[in-house]
């Protein structure tokens, strides 16, 4: 007891807190409470004082919610409660901050894109329509985008995925150290820069642009992520597995082949997917080497093409509302087909995720 | 050579054939395979240094013939008699967007990775992890055209308030009337563009904190916003920040976003809120349609600098990440 | 200072698995109060529930009551963090703030906990390790990582910020378990030392060294793997080790089993 009396001595502020365990503390609705009156405050200030954005007043709520919780609960529960709160509230802010742009581009893209998206919008061309004038459709740009994409995944595909091999499996030394880093570089890459790279070969070679020329381009885009994701995927294939194997006098590039890349199928797939999913919305690289048109163009080694971003980017340039039209409902068709990709490949990550997980 | 090489190898493997027989029988399977997965990787590095390489040789023929200097001329007319262009402007309006964006982008990520870490309760963790990478899968033209039709609209007004109420500090001054198309909007627009990708890296640093880290600071008594401030944050400060490069790298290349919201123009000037200014993709983007074959050197030259940008600060990025790798291994 | 413990009908969980069902209980103050048991039995699980550490697991969960002196820890009004700051910790890894200087490992928790003087700042640094047998060894190089000392000089550290905040009672979950023998002595006979101020209660794998520091011994066992712990009994080291009142026990601590 000598002790105690000791420690309050020197030091006088934290000793009544620590004779007794029970401290007073705000009750759990008070969150909630306090959201509400800072609300109601904001907009009731707000109102007086002819504020039109909307912006104003949840800035104005923010403030009064953080002033709010902190003077309570520094009055009643303490110094460092309060901080604790603040905190946990600024937590909360940043991520609704996050959100309300998802969910608005969500909204908006829907909202209006839906005005115009029909059947006919996605069958036919933008031939012989005026831009500022309604009518025609994507159906070009489907085309290109999915030719273009399909192309670029053709080269990505299987070179991202040996090269991911060839990391895990085999890369010791300099030279897959440099492999590593530079993979990691490439996936920094901006699109544009990838563009003009093919854009300074086709100078170079006098060569005309196709939907081939922006495939590769895609490609220099979508071979990173796919190393990265198969890389980060083989290597959760257990390393007993392998020994067995070749314990079993089977050859190494066998092992790979018949255990290894099967056991991983899954998660190399929806690394793939996502990189497609990554590359399908690329503008930059396709405004550079495939040009773009109005008219159908099956074949993606002669001549322009079109793609989905590039119609977007086109139609907004038009600037009238019937192609701002055009532009959202594009935009709805890709973000939709981006999206799907999303859901569908992280359902097979989950479906097929290797046992070894958990 | 090759023929030189075997016939010293293959003498000795009589007397022990059936080990022969076995290395004869898996070999070329190995070697091909083996060969093909070495070559794709060479195959990348290869690219990596023909984009150096073709850049930088049209480069070379686009600076060569340019009239102006290529670093402070505040112009860019390739096509004049005499061509004139140089990247001022655009070096400023990249860099001053980009840091914009990492301004208001790397505390809310930081935010919300520590929300989804240490936050969130437990089950709603994933799916609202999995909402931040939604906004990355979003394409940037998408976030172009959202930005410029819906989000210039309505940033008139912070504007206007930003003006009437900062406009001493000289970068708030709007001197001009006209839409929100300026380098601020812009940044605005690349901060919740590069918000996902800090989040995702910081995120998976924050969940590597060793527990008994945390545990440390909880058996003190500090509550959860101690616990952070002891252990989270410093365990975390490394990986937060080469997060934040690999952020500023994706700001810095965007094309499509900034193309569709600026307004550009080729004056430097002080005035954020300001329509004008432009950057790198956003230049080549909107030239590329009118230059003819020395408009399009030129472009590949200004090009060339944001890739070596991009590079530096990823590279640098990259390299901040092994070394915590290293550290942290060291340590566990 | 040091404080008595009660508990009463004490279960905890993990999401739905019990790990230890209905315990009760009495730790003495100023008194060591060693909790042994094989692998599994939940006397971890049951240190943890003492300072309230339990419920920052994923889906930990108590039941009961644990009374500190007469103040239910548990109470609906009881804030866990000055639970946690009234009855401290050591862990069984030695784990100093990696960032930190040992000084500032030392006053951590006291820099929590309000305001200070530098000078009051170092006098109580200074008095807890030398409290935890450590100022010798680190008077000189207080400014240093608290991560470049030895694995025992970083446990004691550890017990050093842990008694920098003078809390009621000092929890010690297997704390020499990843030390070598010279570190272990060391902590032992700190600990020894320690008893005159503070309850202390261990966690140990290590019957001698129960039988060692120990004034008292509970003896935890599971029916099963997968069923939850049980308190078997509590009783004075002596009588445990030389003549316990159940089987199970005799069994253990003569090695028949576990």
């Amino acid at each position: 007891m000598s002790q105690a009396t000791m420690t309050q001595d020197t030091t006088p502020a934290p000793a009544p807190r620590t004779n007794t365990l029970a401290g007073k503390s705000l009750p759990r609705w008070s969150p909630i409470g306090f959201a509400a009156v800072s609300i109601a405050l904001a907009v009731g200030l707000g109102t007086v004082a002819g504020w039109q954005s909307k912006m104003q007043w949840g800035l104005l709520a923010a403030l009064f919610f953080v002033v709010l919780t902190y003077t309570a609960a520094s009055a009643v529960e303490g110094k460092r409660q309060a901080k604790d709160r603040v905190a946990t509230s600024v937590m909360w802010v940043c991520f609704i901050l996050a959100v309300v742009p998802l969910a608005s581009l969500l909204w908006t893209t829907v909202g209006r894109g839906i005005k115009v998206l029909d059947g006919y919008f996605l069958t036919h061309s933008m031939a012989g329509v005026p831009g500022f004038e309604a009518g025609g459709g994507v159906y070009h740009a489907l085309i290109g985008t999915v030719e273009q994409v399909g192309l670029a995944t053709l080269f990505a595909a299987p070179i991202g995925l040996l090269t991911a091999v060839y990391l895990v499996e085999y890369g010791r030394g300099t030279l897959a150290k440099a492999v590593t880093f530079f993979v990691d570089v490439m996936t920094g890459i901006p699109s544009i820069v990838a563009g003009l790279f093919l854009l300074s070969i086709m100078l170079m070679f006098k060569l005309q642009p196709s939907g081939f020329m922006g495939a590769l381009a895609l490609a220099i885009l979508m071979v990173p992520v796919v190393v990265r994701s198969t890389e980060e995927m083989l290597k959760l294939v257990p390393n007993e597995l392998r020994e067995a194997s070749l314990a079993l006098g089977v050859p190494k590039w066998r092992t790979i082949l018949k255990v290894v890349l099967p056991t991983a199928i899954g998660g190399i797939t929806t690394g793939v997917m996502l990189a497609i999913a990554r590359i399908a919305g690329e503008t930059a690289p396709i405004m550079l080497l495939v040009f773009g048109t109005q008219l159908i163009n099956s074949n993606p080694f002669d001549g322009a093409q079109s793609s989905l971003p590039f119609y977007i980017w086109e139609q907004y340039r038009v600037g009238s509302d019937a192609s701002y039209d055009r532009a959202w409902a594009a935009a709805l068709v890709l973000i939709a087909f981006v999206m799907i990709l999303n859901l569908v490949a992280r359902g097979i990550a989950r479906w097929k995720a290797p046992k070894t997980g958990r | 050579m090759t023929t030189t090489v075997i016939p010293p190898d293959s003498p000795p493997s009589p007397p022990p054939p059936p080990a022969t027989e076995a290395k004869s029988a898996t070999r070329p399977g190995d070697k091909i395979f083996r060969g093909l997965s070495r070559g794709s990787g060479i195959l990348l590095l290869v690219v990596m240094a023909s984009i150096a390489a073709f850049l930088t040789f049209r480069a070379v023929i686009a600076i060569s013939g340019n009239e102006g200097n290529f670093l402070t001329t505040f112009e860019w007319n390739p096509a004049g008699k005499p061509p004139v262009f140089g990247i001022a402007v655009l070096l400023y309006g990249t860099v001053i967007s980009s840091i914009i964006a990492m301004v208001i982008a790397v505390p809310i990520a930081v935010g919300i990775a520590l929300f989804i870490s240490h936050y969130a309760p437990r089950k709603l963790a994933a799916p609202l992890a999995y909402v931040v990478d939604l906004l990355a899968a979003v394409p940037s033209i998408i976030y172009g055209i959202w930005g410029a039709l819906f989000l210039v609209p309505y940033l008139d007004g912070l504007n206007s308030w930003l003006d009437t109420y900062f406009g001493w500090t000289v970068i708030f001054a709007k001197t001009e009337i006209g839409a929100a198309r300026n380098l601020f909007t812009v940044g605005i627009l690349l901060a919740i563009m590069i918000l996902p990708i800090i989040t995702s890296v910081s995120r998976e640093v924050f969940l590597q904190v060793p527990k008994m880290n945390e545990e440390a600071a909880l058996a003190l008594g500090a509550t959860r916003w101690e616990v952070i401030r002891m252990s989270v944050l410093p365990f975390g400060r490394s990986g937060v920040i080469s997060a934040s490069m690999l952020g500023l790298g994706r700001a810095l290349g965007e094309t499509m976003a900034v193309a569709t919201v600026l307004s550009p123009s080729f004056l430097l000037s002080g005035h954020l809120l300001d329509a004008g200014g432009g950057t790198f993709a956003q230049n080549i983007a909107a030239k590329f349609d009118e230059a003819n074959e020395y408009g399009r050197d030129a472009l590949i030259a200004s090009g060339l600098v944001l890739f070596i940008l991009t590079l530096l600060v990823n590279g640098a990025a990259r390299l901040i990440i092994a070394r915590r790798k290293e550290y942290s291994g060291a340590n566990a | 200072m040091a404080k008595r413990i009660d508990v009463s009908g004490l279960s905890a969980f993990y999401g739905t698995h019990k790990a230890i069902d209905d315990i009760s209980m009495t730790v003495e103050p100023r008194s060591v109060t060693a909790f042994i048991g094989p692998s599994g039995c939940g006397k971890s699980t049951f240190l943890r529930t003492l300072n309230r550490m339990h419920e920052v697991t994923p889906g930990g969960r108590v039941e009961g009551k644990v009374l500190l002196d007469d103040e239910n820890l548990y109470a609906s009004n009881v804030d866990p963090v000055s639970v946690r700051r009234t009855v401290g910790m050591v862990f069984q890894r030695p784990n100093p703030f990696p960032t930190m200087s040992i000084f500032d490992n030392v006053a951590a928790g006291l820099r929590l906990n309000g305001s200070y003087k530098k000078s009051e700042l170092a006098d109580i640094v200074e008095k807890s390790l030398k409290g935890a047998n450590l100022w010798n060894e680190v008077k000189d190089r207080l400014n240093k990582p608290g991560s470049g000392l030895s694995g025992g000089q970083q446990q004691r550290l550890c017990i050093a910020r842990a008694i920098a905040v003078e809390p009621q009672v000092l929890l010690m979950d297997e704390p020499c378990s990843a030390l070598d023998p010279i570190s272990t002595l060391a902590i032992e006979d700190l600990i020894g030392e320690l008893k005159e101020r503070f309850t202390i209660v261990i966690v140990t794998h290590n019957m001698q060294q129960a039988a060692r520091v120990s004034d008292r011994t509970a003896f935890f066992n599971l029916a099963a793997v997968g069923q939850p712990g049980k308190l078997i009994e509590i009783d004075e080291t002596e009588r445990i080790f030389s003549n316990p009142s159940v089987q199970a026990t005799e069994d253990y601590i003569s090695g028949r089993f576990g």
